[in-house]
Formats: C-alpha cells, structure tokens, sequence
C-alpha cells in the first residue's frame, strides 16, 4: 500500500496521448497485375498486392505470423521478363513489374505441385490444399496406385544417397505409421507436406526451441527432432505452435486424432468462442473449439497483438482442469 | 507506480529496445509468450541481462547473467546506481527536470562500492559495472520482474531500488523505456485496478479521499467505510489475535498457497466461519463452514480480466459449468437479496458499465470497443481515446505535468532468515513451466514433461551431502520437515536450492516456508528459507 499521500490520486492524464516513434513512409510502387495498376508500399510482397486487388492466391507454407520461407512454390506468378515463375509470397515489389497471376503457366505449375503433394501425402484432414486441387484441376491419380507404406522407422532411417529410384510400378509416397509418443500431440507424417511452418515456429519465428528440423535430402527429407528421439526425449516444450501453424493436420491434438478414429470428431457441432487463458497474466486470447459441451482443441487468433496466434503448453493443453475427471481436489492460489 | 498500479509499456515495446533488465523473473517459463516478445527484441539487436541467483533458461538467452545471492537485489541495484553516477552517465536534465529527492539517494548510495556489492551479492564487481553501463548508455532500456523481486520481506524497497534506476537514467515515460513487473495470475492486475486492494477503490482512487468515496457514496445509496483496511497477511494475523472472526474466499487455496503451512492451518481453525467459493473442493474449502460451487470464470461465464500491459479483454462463456455450478456474480447476487439487497438480474456488461461509470480510467472501454479492438489498455478516458500505450509521458512535458516522482533511498536487508550451522542451505521457491501454483489447474492435464516435486540442489552440495539424483531426502527448516527427492540442477550455486509449489498434496513446500511479510505489500518471503538436508536412514 502506497504512504506517499501525493499518490493518493491517480497521476494527471498527459497533454497528447503516447504513440510509437514516427516511422517514415514507406515509398509507394507502381506495378500491373493481371493488367490492372496498382500502387502499394515498397516493402509489399507481391502476394500482399495481389491481396489488396482481391486476387485469392494459393499458399500452403506462407502464413502471416511466419517468416516466408518460399518452399511449397504454390504462390507462384509469372514476372515478365523473368526466367521462372516467382513466389508471390516472399517476392517484394518491384517498379514497372508486369505480373500475370492465372496465366496458363501459372495454372500449369500449380496444378501440377498440387498433383505432386496429392500423389505422395494424404490430404485427408487438409481441406485447403483439397480445395486448390478443385480450382486447378489436379488428377494426381494419374500418377498411379499409391506405393505400399514404409514401415514403422523406415523413412526416419533413410541416409542421403542412399534410395533407389522408382521404377514407375507405383506413386511414391510418405505413407508411414502415425508417431503417438505422449498424451497432448501426435505426429502423422503421413500427411506431411515439408512446407517448413512447424520448424518455423519452434524456431525463431515464435518458440525459440529448435526441437526440430528438416533432416534428410530429396523424397527423404522429412521433419525429425534431433537424432530422431521420441518428443518426450527431445527439447520439445509442447507449446504445441507447430500444430497451430499446421496446414494439412499432420500435426493434431490428441483429443482430435482420438475423436477422429471414433468417428466423433464433427466440426459442424462445434462452436469456437474467444476467451482468455486462466494462467498467467499475459493475457493470451485463446480460442476454444467446443463439441458437445467439451473443450476439444485450442488455437490462438493470428491477428491478435498479445500472441500472434503462439500460446504456450498451459494455455493450449492445461483446460482438461474444466471437466473433471480424476482430479485432485485443489485450487487457484496466491502467486 | 507514481500513482499508477501497472507496468508502464507495452509488450511491442520490448521487441524495439535497446537493453532488458530482467530482474528476478524466469519469464521464459512463468510467461512464456511476453518471452516471445522479448526473443524478438534479441533478435532485434536488444541486449538482456538477466539478474537470478539460478542460471535459469531466460538467463541462458542473456548477455549477462548476474547470479546475485538471494536478497541481496538492493545492494546490486544500489551499486548499479553509485557506479553511474560515479561514470557521470545519470540523466541530468531529466533529475531536474522530473524527480526530487537525488541527493539524499545520491549520498546513500555511498556506501555500495562495486566492491561491496560483490561481497553482498557474489556477483562480480566488473559484471555489475558491464550492466550498469549498459543500462545507463543506453537510448530505451525496460526493466521487467516478477515474484524474484517482491517475494521478500522488503518487498516494496525492492520495487523502490529499481524504480530509482529508471528514473536516474530517464528510462521511463518513453517508448521502449519503463518498469514492468510481470503479473503472475491472469487477473492479478485486473484485481487491483478494480479496487480488490485494502486502500484503494476502483481506478487507483484511494479511499482516504472523500471526494472518490462521495463518489461511490451516491451510486451505491451507502457510505463507503473511511479509512483503508486489512491486506491478507493483516488478515491472517488478525486471525490469530481473534480480531477476524469470519472469511470469505473466493477462488483461492491459502491453506496451500500460504507461507508456512503449519501456522495458516491454525489460524483458519480459529475463525468462527469460513465460506470458501471454488470450481474445486480445494483443501481450503475442506475446513469451511459453506462452500459455493462456482463456474470457472475464464470459460464458463462472462467478464473482463486484465494482463500485465494493462490491456483489458473479454472473457466469454463456451462450456456450460457442471450442475450446481453458478457463475460468481450470480451467487453474489443471491447472497446480496438473503441480505436484504435486490440487485436485480446478475449481468456482467451492466456491472462493467457501472465500474466505468464510477472509474476515470475505464471509461471509455465500452464492451462494444473491447470486443472491436482485442481489449484496450487503461487509462482509456472516454470513448474515442484509444488507451496509453506507455504511461508517464507526462514526465516529459515541458512544464512536467503533475507531481514530480521522487527518488527513494532504500538500504540492503538481507533475507529475515539467516543461515546457520543448523539450516545451512538458502530453499526459494518458483514456478516451472507446465504447472501453476499448487496444481490445481494444471494437474488434469497430462504434462509429458511432468516429473513431480524434487529438492533441485547444485552437484557441489549434493557432492559434499552424498546424495544422488533421486534419493529422497529430509528437508527441514525451522517450521517443519518434508522428504523429498533431490534432482541435481546445474543452474543452482552451491548453497542454493529450490521448490515448486505445485505438488502440494504429495510434498508441502509450504510447510518450510516462512510468511515473514512485507509491512506495506503484506507478500510473504516464499524465496528464501533456511533448511537442512539429511540422509534418510543415515545418522
């Protein structure tokens, strides 16, 4: 409690309410997309532009919250003058640039990731890259029955250089077991389309914890903690920001891959209500995804300051509290 | 601070600052997403120190980490504060300009040579020196801490010591300048902005002023008792000298969550009546007389909770709460008509309304607003000011605006419990990351990384004890004993051990607590007890 009387009353309110430093401006770029001009910041990316002219351009490892890290090549545009197609999400603008956003080439390239991805990953719990399909018209069925799934370990297994290639008799793919090594998240690689956002956010985009990385080279590589190790012997610190920046649900809840195989996982049943975590005193805005009067899944809103869309393994795991069960009698101290 | 009950800067801020102070927190646990802003500060260039007796995982993100002996932050605050002045890089025209009191600060700080705070801290002298030219140099420097700071007998002067720095420096009322202490509960600063303070009524209006109480006075029909009253540990005490007869908890455990478990324990058994409202049957509410189940307020019910950068945000209702389990406001409400008091239908937006009514500093939050604008940050005075990113700017102005801030001499006082041949080791206490104060919450979840209590001791002790990593031991301090397993933690100097709070039913660390409290905050001493540690079996 305060004795300097002086602080009795609240301080006055000052003469001009605080801001920020003064950034200057940026500089505005004069460009032509799809053939119409169009004037944007300097520091846009052309995935920004085509935004504001209302062009929907397809992105599966780009996020908002996320450094673009340009590996899914589903973005891409063609530059005039340019020798390859660009990605739309990393590229910045450039004065005078002629950019053609759905020409035949664009299509073609797309479609042709989207049968790639189709071919070797399941995109059963990715409805975004199921509606891109749609839109460019993708057969990856014509690349044949799918190969039979590598065995539990196999592919983790696999050395640089040391494959064999493909006699053509089947689809590659990264069919393999799901990995359940804990009780809050699993792992379906099965359904992994190397698009680098879960090892974005545990690094330095959001976790700063670096408990994976991309290992192996080629039809190889995939995501792996260090030397492979099951999550509970690895850094992990089941923050669980990967599953939140997840595009293809590789990365799950437990609860929803258990709902899933019941058949009881329903997103039509579900509401999601914005609140805010009953832990510490950041204030993280946590959405709750509620079924049948449940707490089913927790995500955190990308556009909101506090976040940015990260929690932390209380917020995103710690709600079971809410419904029971075989807990101890106890409650909410001091702290 | 300076009449303003919270940390002055938004968490944005930190991600645009020169120097971080990180002092007595392990945010990178206790609040790991204010962390994720502070990484992005690093990453932009920001240098933090971090000031911790355990070398804990925020520290290992520092450049500096200051490993001080517990209770010992005055005096390396202090010797900051002389060895600034003494390299002549205190902010002069702000001193003038904005503070009273630098002289007398100014000659008491003679005495904390670098020499002696390293003596009192055991941090070394050209260490203290490296931060303190840091912080001084620098163009924005933050100063952020948690319960490392104010779990102590002097708690307030361990604010004051820091505020000192802030202002001899100008680090404050600026953008990416200021104090923060970190709140540890998601409504802690919600708690006190809604006047839940012994001396205040909502909005930091102090009680004692008859112009705020007429205020309340003509909205409630009631005249709002006069003098300041009881905070909890006056409570506690009153309890035992029978001057408090009956308690009413809402959503707290103190039989768990206090200071020395042993003496709390006898002083709620002497109350004549204890009501204990709880979503759980808590160990408190064991010993009541009546027990109100009630929803959880985050996620079955509706309201507003505010976070340490002042920002207050909605809470909504997504699960109904189980049968019987009635929303807080509606129980009070209840009691208030047994009472003889009709309110009227329990709504949570009315009553927000009526606070904005009678408190300046929220009235322009409007449901409708904090619903547009993911919260707004107080003060926010009517409905279109879009709330104080960082306060005190008026410090700046020219004239200064207000009150002048003044610098308060504060001297080292070690821990009350000293060490002895018979408790020779220093027992603090904190949290880890995925469980939360005595486990009630987060006990129904199940943490992979959850491995129960542990007396966490550095190898060197456990060398010279012959303990192993495992073994469970007796711990004893002058309260009481406990056996637990000791786990053998890098990050702890010789001499040093810890606890959590969080397995209060398989191992009490409250029992080895003391509740010496600050007269003035009334928070207990939880980080630093004397105990021994002895061999089970072994004589």
């Amino acid at each position: 409690m305060s004795t300097d009387t002086v602080w009795f009353r609240p301080p006055p309110r000052p003469s001009h309410t605080p801001q920020p430093p003064e950034q200057p401006e940026p500089a505005s770029v004069d460009l032509t997309i799809d053939g119409q001009a169009v004037r944007v910041p300097a520091d846009w990316t052309i995935l920004q532009a085509c935004g504001s002219l209302g062009i929907d351009t397809p992105t599966l490892c780009y996020l908002e919250n996320l450094t673009p890290v340009n590996v899914c090549r589903i973005c891409v545009v063609e530059l005039a003058g340019a020798r390859t197609l660009v990605p739309a999400c990393s590229r910045v603008v450039e004065p005078g640039m002629d950019i053609r956003t759905d020409s035949p080439r664009v299509r073609l390239s797309r479609k042709m990731v989207l049968e790639f991805l189709g071919s070797s990953v399941d995109l059963s719990t990715a409805p975004q890259a199921q509606a891109y399909a749609a839109r460019y018209g993708a057969c990856p069925e014509r690349y044949g029955q799918p190969h039979a799934p590598s065995g539990p370990g196999e592919r983790d297994a696999r050395e640089p250089g040391h494959h064999h290639a493909p006699d053509g008799s089947a689809a590659e793919t990264v069919a393999q077991p799901v990995k359940v090594d804990n009780d809050l998240y699993i792992r379906d690689y099965g359904k992994c389309i190397l698009c680098y956002k879960c090892v974005e956010a545990c690094g330095t985009d959001a976790q700063n914890t670096f408990a994976i990385a991309v290992a192996g080279r080629g039809f190889d590589a995939r995501i792996s903690t260090e030397g492979n190790v099951p999550l509970p012997d690895s850094a992990c610190v089941y923050c669980g920001n990967c599953i939140g920046v997840c595009p293809t649900g590789a990365l799950m809840f437990r609860s929803e891959f258990e709902l899933r195989k019941q058949g009881q996982w329903d997103e039509s049943r579900q509401t999601r209500t914005d609140t805010i975590c009953p832990y510490c005193g950041v204030g993280c805005t946590l959405s709750l995804h509620v079924q049948d009067n449940r707490i089913v899944k927790v995500t955190s809103p990308l556009d909101v300051e506090v976040t940015h869309g990260h929690l932390c393994i209380k917020g995103r795991f710690g709600f079971e509290f809410v419904h029971g069960g075989d807990l101890k009698a106890d409650a909410n101290p001091e702290g | 601070m300076f009449g303003a009950g919270g940390g002055t800067n938004s968490y944005r801020e930190i991600e645009e600052t020169d120097v971080i102070l990180l002092w007595g927190s392990n945010a990178r646990e206790t609040h790991p997403i204010f962390f994720h802003h502070l990484l992005k500060g690093i990453h932009n260039g920001a240098r933090l120190y971090a000031i911790d007796p355990r070398r804990t995982s925020s520290a290992r993100w520092a450049d500096g980490w200051l490993g001080l002996d517990i209770g010992s932050d005055i005096a390396l605050a202090n010797a900051v504060a002389r060895e600034i002045i003494a390299a002549g890089l205190e902010n002069r025209e702000f001193i003038e300009h904005a503070t009273t009191g630098f002289e007398a600060y100014k000659q008491a700080l003679e005495p904390y040579t670098l020499a002696y705070a390293e003596k009192e801290t055991g941090v070394p002298a050209h260490a203290i020196r490296e931060m303190a030219h840091a912080y001084a140099k620098a163009d924005r420097a933050l100063i952020c801490w948690t319960l490392g700071i104010t779990e102590h007998h002097n708690a307030v002067d361990n604010v004051l010591a820091l505020i000192n720095l802030s202002l001899l420096t100008g680090h404050v009322g600026r953008y990416g300048c200021g104090l923060n202490p970190l709140r540890g509960q998601n409504n802690v600063q919600g708690g006190g902005d809604m006047g839940a303070l012994p001396d205040r009524l909502p909005g930091f209006q102090h009680v004692e002023i008859a112009e705020y109480r007429e205020k309340f006075d003509r909205l409630w029909g009631v005249p709002v008792p006069p003098k300041r009253g009881w905070h909890l540990s006056e409570m506690l005490e009153a309890m035992e000298h029978g001057t408090f007869r009956a308690l009413y908890v809402l959503g707290e455990n103190p039989l768990q969550s206090e200071a020395d478990q042993a003496l709390t324990r006898h002083r709620l058994e002497s109350l004549d009546y204890l009501i204990v409202q709880d979503i759980f049957l808590t160990a408190t509410a064991q010993m009541a007389d009546v027990v109100f189940p009630a929803a959880a307020g985050w996620c079955e019910s509706d309201g507003t909770v505010t976070n340490s950068e002042r920002r207050v945000q909605r809470v909504r209702k997504a699960v109904e709460p189980p049968a019987g389990a009635r929303d807080d406001i509606a129980i009070l409400y209840d009691l208030a008509r047994r009472l003889g008091h009709d309110w009227g239908e329990p709504q949570a937006e009315a009553i927000w309304d009526e606070l904005r009514a009678l408190s300046p500093v929220h009235a322009g939050m409007s449901y409708a607003r904090l619903e547009a604008e993911h919260g707004l940050q107080w003060p926010c005075y009517d409905d279109t000011h879009p709330g104080e990113l960082f306060l005190h700017s008026r410090l700046w102005e020219r004239p200064v605006l207000g009150p002048r801030v003044a610098f308060h001499a504060v001297e080292h006082d070690p821990p009350v419990e000293r060490l002895s041949d018979e408790f020779p080791l220093r027992l603090t206490t904190g949290r880890r990351l995925d469980d939360y104060n005595t486990g009630v919450q987060t006990s129904g979840y199940a943490s992979p990384m959850r491995r129960g209590e542990s007396l966490d001791m550095s190898p060197e002790d456990a060398d010279r004890l012959g303990v192993r990593s495992g073994e469970v031991v007796r711990v004893t301090s002058r309260r009481g004993g406990i056996e637990v397993p000791v786990r053998i933690d890098e990050a702890l100097r010789p001499g040093l051990t810890f606890m959590t709070p969080h397995f209060q039913d398989e191992v009490a660390t409250n029992i080895l607590t003391i509740d010496a409290t600050d007269p003035r905050s009334g928070t207990a001493e939880f980080k630093a007890a004397a105990i021994r540690v002895e061999r089970l079996g072994v004589t």
